[in-house]
């Protein structure tokens, strides 16, 4: 780059911009690699297994009636526990 | 760190010539995740290196199915047994190994052909590892690129690592993976030692276009990864020249990219280098006033 454009700006460099883009991608996906390979933390499954235990004490659902998923966004982690109920049953 | 390795350099040179007592063998692999980088340019260059400079050392290619540090090493035609081999007790490491031509000190240990890469259990190779640290100052593990079971196996037993990048997005994030892998599941992060020392490697590194603004910089790439930079091989013409004859890069004398891989094996040693092949010769004034090449 010459003198003269770096005195008076010039359009960004392919370089920068590479730069940024890896800057971006990389500390996103160390967050994401911080926890397990396939982004599930180790404690999910068994957190699936123990509100699982606790609903069942209760009502009578099946084994595959609860679903918790773990999602990342940006900077905010959502935790979300889905538990289908048995359908009323005719009586 | 510099004065450490120094000190284990004496080391070594005191147990040769003493009796036989067991070698403090370092292992050191070669890896990058992203494949065409210059891994094995530099596992036959930075082997050939430590070689020359009085270390026993053994280079082992571990990309098996697409064996490749024959040829470059120039040795392609004396393979007869290979690492799968020996791993399988079908050959004795010493009916593998393939004495370099050119230097005494360097052996090289082939990747089999034709076997699948699940040939590579840890079992085996820790064994041919194990009986290789009796014999040798240095195992240089050529990984294979991407991150499967070839590559895992060469970095899991590693002392240090060379990891190779381009100045280039997919290359620089790759090397992150490979950084990541290194930090939990080599043998050293899972048993909760010493971790891995990491030493960068910039290849086919061309300093006018990093001033043009169109090639990541040294600094660039240092400030995304955040490891020490080993040393920069300018991208050049002779590598090509050094892989069609069958001549490590480190032996074409008076190059550029010899010359860099001296100083990477000097400074792995604990030499202080100053970098070379990071600049572009001095312009003119005007040049640098007004742009231009």
């Amino acid at each position: 780059m010459s003198l003269l454009e770096l005195l008076f700006g010039k359009k960004k460099t392919s370089a920068s911009v590479a730069k940024e883009r890896l800057q971006i991608i990389l500390a996103h996906e160390r967050a994401n690699l911080n926890d397990n390979q396939d982004n599930t933390p180790s404690w999910l499954p068994d957190l699936q297994a123990e509100l699982l235990a606790v609903i069942a004490k209760y009502i009578k659902i099946d084994q595959d009636a609860l679903k918790v998923n773990l999602e990342k966004r940006d900077n905010l982690e959502l935790l979300e526990i889905n538990v289908m109920l048995p359908e009323k049953e005719e009586e | 760190m510099t004065i450490k390795h120094k000190h284990e350099h004496n080391k070594i040179k005191q147990t040769k010539i003493g009796a036989n007592m067991a070698k403090s063998a370092k292992v050191v692999v070669v890896t990058s995740g992203k494949g065409g980088v210059g891994k094995t340019t530099t596992s036959a260059s930075f082997a050939t290196g430590l070689a020359l400079r009085g270390f026993k050392t053994v280079v082992i290619d571990f990309d098996i199915g697409l064996r490749n540090l024959d040829l470059i090493m120039g040795c392609e035609r004396r393979v007869v047994y290979d690492f799968v081999n020996v791993i399988n007790g079908e050959a004795t490491l010493y009916q593998a190994m393939i004495k370099d031509k050119s230097c005494d000190n360097l052996f090289l240990l082939a990747a089999a052909q034709t076997k699948d890469k699940d040939a590579l259990t840890e079992e085996g190779v820790e064994r041919v590892i194990n009986e290789l640290k009796q014999e040798f100052d240095y195992i240089v593990c050529d990984s294979p690129a991407g991150i499967e079971k070839g590559a895992f196996m060469a970095l899991y037993f590693a002392d240090e690592a060379l990891v190779v990048t381009n100045p280039e997005v997919s290359s620089v994030r790759d090397s992150d993976r490979i950084l990541g892998i290194l930090a939990s599941k080599s043998k050293r992060a899972v048993n909760g030692e010493e971790k891995v020392k990491e030493h960068m490697v910039v290849t086919r590194y061309n300093p006018e276009r990093v001033e043009s603004g169109d090639m990541l910089s040294i600094d660039d790439i240092k400030d995304i990864l955040r490891i020490p930079v080993l040393g920069v091989v300018p991208e050049s013409k002779d590598v090509l020249q050094a892989s069609n004859t069958g001549t490590p890069a480190i032996n074409l004398h008076g190059t550029n990219v010899s010359e860099a891989y001296i100083d990477i094996v000097a400074r792995f040693l604990g030499e202080d280098k100053p970098m070379r092949f990071t600049t572009v010769e001095k312009k003119g004034l005007l040049k640098r006033i007004f742009g231009g090449n």
